[in-house]
């Protein structure tokens, strides 16, 4: 069975290219970059090359560039180095509730170590509450971590007016960008954020590789501590095939925003239309999204039984739904955005990339209204709640 | 991805015994969509009191589907006091285990059961009869339903009582809770903590009606939209608060639990502990 992906914001497939860019340096090219002899030495210029790569789709300097293992890293590594870097000066830091994971849980884990955090809250659609942030920012506060675009609904936040905001405030600006990297242009010199993360695996480069952009002149403590790489800002020797499939990767997906905004865009777009004119009270979350991502409700079914019946048909997407995550809320995102239960534990999320195509988008437009039916008749809540 | 048996699979595939009995002799309805999974279970007995035939409505993930239907099954041609044996344990065997985080599915399996023995045997039309004071109010699970849970299966840490009652599962506050209960049923004793705390002040009813007012916009609302629900104050009569629940609260199965213990606990510790409160539509 052949299997339709529709889970790139969760993981996406190493582009062939990547993959190709990567193998002269398993068994040829496999020297230490910090060795004295040729051997090893040759193999820094391939870094070098990657640090352009990456920072070309930035728009940025190559020498602002960290490497890391992926957006988890690179998160921690801004949001705890830069703190360290104040030395407790200031004990203020402010987010939003809907961040992911890897920037709520340090928030959260600094709460305990002395530090205020004030979590923004979101509109109903998904929407940052702006004047929030202005009335929270005080002179105590370090830092703010804010993502770029959301990972569960795609939501766009309007980064330029944070950045101008924050920066007029002399705090310190963390942007964790890994969603919006590879599908919006991001160029950092429009926007005054001193520290911003990406991901390889995002944007079909391998797994466990990152990057991290460092402002110059933006001061930050290494949370790997060791040798002197990466400017001394990261210890450890380097990942050097994932550093040169991060700087691949983020070459083709700068050569690939325009089709990205175009016919990825269009495919996204024919999906929602075929899904809610398919699908009864179904209900797309989130409004201003990322090109490739639809969030969709669909009221009175929970979303892993959804999933599993997407599964059998070997069509790859995820779920806000309690059940899927193992957890037993729905997903913190659309809580924040106040969606009802009826709606949130019913939430499907498509994200789509380039390698996708009309036919399987048309597939699972002709797949999805009938297992929606199927669980809404083995539901007690459909009869009297469904509107006809 | 959860590791489902084959077993768990066909019964979430192929559910047997979907639907309704219209003139059902027993109907046991469990969860809520608030709380992400819910049951409805009906049976008709022959005339010698035996299951002949049982349905079921369930809204929830593949292991709460599964459950329902291997729960069908089971009971299909047992007497009241037969079927009434079935454990959760039992569901969960049937289908060849179930996923830790999801023994949940099989409680609640169990839970409709009982609901449906209860409604034929009072004829009453009230959903499952909750009992005890109730600890975790995320999902309205009582002392009694835990210590229960434990004690049936073995438990004896809080990730499984979450994992088979839920209870614990949502803001964690009441983690600690469910772990004295996990100490006391398991024969240790718990440090006796007595604090006395001074008599206050009588209010003025113009300062207990601003109190309460105080009170439901800061700690109330708050509290109940962040699940999806809301309440409004409509009056205040002596000790009495009057109050109207809105969104998901007004229909779920917690509501009752919503109303006794948030809004009444909440209420009780700022304002006085004399206050009732109760639901006008």
């Amino acid at each position: 069975m052949r299997t339709i992906y529709l889970d790139n914001n969760a993981t996406t497939m190493t582009a062939p290219e990547v993959v190709e860019a990567m193998q002269p340096f398993w068994t040829e090219l496999y020297g230490n970059p910090s060795s004295m002899h040729t051997f090893g030495g040759q193999v820094k210029r391939h870094i070098d090359q990657a640090r352009r790569q990456v920072a070309a789709l930035l728009n940025a300097d190559p020498q602002e560039i960290v490497f890391t293992s992926g957006g988890s890293e690179g998160n921690n590594l801004a949001i705890r180095g830069s703190l360290d870097a104040l030395d407790g000066l200031k004990k203020h830091i402010i987010t939003t509730r809907v961040e992911h994971p890897a920037v709520l849980g340090v928030f959260r884990h600094l709460a305990k170590h002395g530090y205020r955090v004030t979590e923004l809250p979101v509109n109903s659609d998904g929407s940052l509450i702006l004047d929030a942030l202005e009335s929270t920012l005080t002179p105590d506060t370090a830092l703010v971590s804010i993502m770029w675009a959301n990972n569960e609904t795609g939501v766009i936040f309007p980064i330029e007016k944070i950045a101008n905001l924050v920066k007029s405030m002399g705090v310190i600006l963390h942007i964790d960008a890994v969603q919006a990297a590879g599908k919006i242009p991001i160029d950092i010199t429009r926007v005054p954020v001193d520290l911003l993360t990406i991901s390889g695996h995002k944007l079909h480069g391998p797994k466990g590789t990152g990057a991290l952009y460092v402002r110059k002149g933006t001061k930050l403590v290494p949370q790997v501590i060791g040798g002197h790489h990466e400017h001394n800002r990261r210890a450890g020797t380097e990942n050097i095939p994932g550093i040169v499939g991060i700087g691949m990767a983020t070459e083709l997906a700068l050569n690939g925003l325009d089709e990205e905004n175009t016919r990825v865009r269009a495919l996204r777009d024919r999906l929602q239309r075929g899904v809610l004119a398919g699908c009864k009270a179904a209900q797309v979350n989130g409004a201003n999204r990322l090109p490739n991502t639809l969030n969709v409700s669909f009221q009175y079914v929970e979303g892993e039984a959804i999933l599993l019946l997407l599964d059998n048909l070997g069509i790859a997407a995820s779920s806000g739904s309690a059940c899927a995550s193992g957890s037993l809320q729905p997903s913190h995102v659309l809580r924040a955005m106040g969606i009802p239960f009826t709606s949130a534990h019913g939430s499907i999320r498509f994200s789509l990339s380039r390698y996708n195509t009309e036919e399987e988008i048309d597939l699972v437009i002709k797949h999805l209204p009938p297992i929606i039916d199927r669980l809404r008749e083995l539901s007690p809540f459909v009869e009297d709640e469904l509107p006809v | 991805m959860w590791d489902y048996t084959e077993k768990v699979k066909d019964h979430f595939n192929n559910p047997r015994n979907v639907g309704v009995i219209v003139d059902a002799d027993g109907v046991g309805e469990v969860g809520s969509l608030a709380c992400g999974d819910a049951l409805k279970l009906m049976f008709k007995l022959d005339s010698e009191g035996r299951i002949i035939d049982v349905k079921f409505q369930t809204f929830g993930c593949a292991s709460a589907i599964a459950s329902s239907s291997a729960l069908t099954e089971m009971i299909k041609g047992k007497t009241l006091e037969e079927a009434q044996k079935v454990t959760n344990r039992d569901i969960a065997e049937y289908l060849g285990g179930l996923p830790d985080q999801k023994m949940h599915c099989s409680v609640m399996g169990k839970e409709a059961l009982e609901a449906a023995i209860e409604n034929y045997r009072s004829g009453d039309q009230v959903t499952r009869e909750l009992e005890g004071v109730v600890v975790c109010t995320c999902f309205g699970v009582t002392e009694k339903e835990i210590e229960r849970t434990v004690l049936e299966n073995g438990l004896t840490t809080v990730e499984e009582v979450t994992n088979y009652t839920k209870a614990g599962g949502g803001c964690g506050s009441c983690q600690p809770e469910i772990g004295k209960i996990l100490a006391r049923l398991s024969g240790s004793t718990e440090p006796a903590v007595a604090e006395e705390e001074p008599e206050p002040r009588p209010l003025t009813n113009i300062e207990k009606i601003k109190l309460i007012q105080e009170t439901f916009e800061r700690e109330v609302r708050p509290l109940l939209r962040k699940d999806g629900g809301d309440v409004e104050l409509i009056d205040v009569v002596g000790n009495r608060v009057l109050v109207s629940l809105r969104g998901s609260c007004a229909h779920c199965r917690v509501a009752q639990f919503t109303l006794s213990d948030v809004v009444q606990a909440k209420l009780r510790e700022f304002v006085s502990p004399d206050i009732v409160v109760e639901e006008v539509s």
